[in-house]
């Protein structure tokens, strides 16, 4: 099991938690009439060997989303923030 | 080469096995090449094999990074099926299963196919009459496909759970008799001897870093043995495709992730078929061996490491357990991982890239073994003739951004749901 150190519940193992993705992807405004943002935001990945930024969802827990920093090769967390933090 | 036969193994066996000859030459890599192949699985010696032998194209490179059959092609459950729903699929994985029908007079190497029958187990109505529907497809294409009731399927395989108690009760199955697996290895071994004996050079322990550009044109690899000059290059690397289409210049829709996959203490024979289950992630054949090969899902998040994890483990374990109580008691002998190229339809890309000399063959998501045949046929045909076999038309790169997407899970762009 992954531990993820969710900020409201404490280190819990990663299958109470629902994956979320690629954390860095940004999402285009919503009247962005721009092909290539949309098509971009919804398929192209990184995809990286290494450092990823990952959405995880605490579902079973406090239900709050997180953003994990991980590292692909290992899968050794060096980071978890709450995704409301991680983002402003 | 001499060919192998019954007569090469008398000749053999009465001079003590001290006379085989190499299966493949050891090359070291030659300064230019024609074709350049990156990676030395299943469907780059496969891509390399029918350059030769279908289009005369022989001198021709695979390099592998590491040994030949030490990647997925090693690692697979080698579960051979064409039972696919959608255009596109039915047809290229049909094609692929005829092919594998005469593989082992094609390549003179038994890669011990045996189309032992599959079956898949429907635990509603309703999913038996989706199975209806598929198998409807699958005979207007001219493949072999049954439906079976309750009953029948108690007669085929009277060890799954068909008590009062089941947690997912057994409606029906639907059924592929030239379904089978064949031995994953002697695949690649196969492929890597016919292809060595048409003069492709197949060079191991030799990872490519990098590409060598000729303005916008792509016209070589560096590798850690040296730069190589080629005419054309050709990825199949699945699993890490998104690391070396970057450093090409790519963009891909591909995302890593890991599968596992299981093997049990050999026992007596008792799965005679491939079984898997309809509604929860686990599938098994038995080995010639005696153990129960099974796998199931995605460990479900981003992974270059090639080991999985207990909550999958357990995850399957319950699924097996559910369907066929009677293994409750075995012993797991090893589990493995495999990386996949995780594509957001779920289905593969075969095809020429934006970037001149550069020919793409990935994103295989965790059914590429059964593939392996046709994908080297048609990714031969696209490097020779830097178009699209018909066969393969629909796995171009820009179906995600014209909407032409095979998806044939129906999760859309989650590859982790897939």
């Amino acid at each position: 099991m992954l531990r993820i150190e969710c900020p409201y519940c404490g280190p819990r193992d990663h299958d109470e938690f629902r994956y979320g993705g690629d954390a860095s992807v940004i999402r285009p405004v919503h009247d962005d009439a721009d092909f290539e943002a949309w098509y971009r935001y919804v398929f192209v990945r990184e995809n990286p060997a290494g450092p990823h930024r990952e959405y995880w969802q605490h579902v079973i827990g406090c239900r709050q989303w997180l953003v994990v920093g991980r590292d692909t090769r290992n899968h050794e967390i060096a980071s978890v923030r709450s995704a409301r933090e991680a983002r402003a | 080469m001499p060919g192998y036969s019954v007569f090469s193994i008398l000749r053999n066996g009465l001079s003590g096995d001290r006379y085989w000859r190499r299966a493949w030459r050891a090359p070291n890599p030659k300064p230019a090449y024609d074709v350049v192949i990156v990676g030395g699985g299943g469907h780059g010696l496969a891509a390399a094999f029918y350059l030769a032998e279908n289009h005369g194209i022989r001198n021709v490179a695979v390099l592998e990074k590491g040994y030949v059959g030490g990647g997925n092609v090693g690692r697979n459950t080698t579960v051979i099926r064409s039972n696919y729903l959608l255009d596109g699929n039915t047809q290229f994985y049909e094609f692929s299963m005829k092919l594998w029908e005469g593989m082992s007079q094609a390549l003179n190497f038994n890669v011990m196919f045996s189309q032992r029958g599959m079956l898949i187990t429907a635990h509603s109505a309703d999913q038996l009459d989706s199975f209806g529907f598929r198998a409807n497809i699958m005979r207007l294409n001219g493949i072999d496909a049954d439906i079976l009731h309750r009953d029948e399927v108690r007669r085929l395989v009277p060890y799954l759970d068909f008590s009062d108690k089941a947690r997912a009760p057994i409606h029906g199955a639907i059924f592929q008799g030239r379904a089978g697996t064949a031995r994953h290895d002697a695949v690649a071994w196969g492929y890597a001897r016919a292809a060595d004996a048409h003069g492709v050079d197949i060079i191991q322990g030799c990872e490519v870093t990098g590409f060598v550009r000729d303005g916008e044109r792509i016209v070589g690899v560096d590798t850690k043995r040296g730069r190589i000059q080629a005419g054309k290059v050709g990825l199949a690397v699945a699993g890490h495709t998104s690391l070396l289409g970057r450093k090409a210049g790519l963009e891909l829709p591909i995302e890593s992730h890991v599968l596992q996959a299981f093997v049990t203490e050999p026992i007596k024979p008792l799965v005679h078929h491939i079984v898997a289950h309809g509604t929860e992630h686990f599938y098994v054949s038995q080995s010639d061996k005696g153990g129960l090969v099974f796998g199931g899902g995605l460990d479900g998040y981003n992974s270059y490491a090639q080991r999985g994890n207990l909550g999958m483990v357990r995850e399957v374990a319950e699924a097996a357990v559910a369907l066929m109580p009677c293994i409750s008691r075995l012993r797991i002998l090893r589990h493995w991982g495999g990386v996949m190229d995780m594509t957001p339809d779920g289905s593969p890309i075969i095809c020429p890239t934006p970037i001149d000399g550069l020919y793409l063959n990935g994103g295989w998501c965790y059914g590429g073994f059964k593939a392996t045949p046709a994908s080297g046929w048609c990714f031969a045909h696209t490097i020779a003739t830097g178009k699209a076999h018909p066969l393969s038309a629909g796995y171009s790169l820009d179906r995600f951004r014209t909407g032409r997407t095979i998806d044939e899970a129906g999760i859309g762009p989650f590859a982790w749901l897939q």
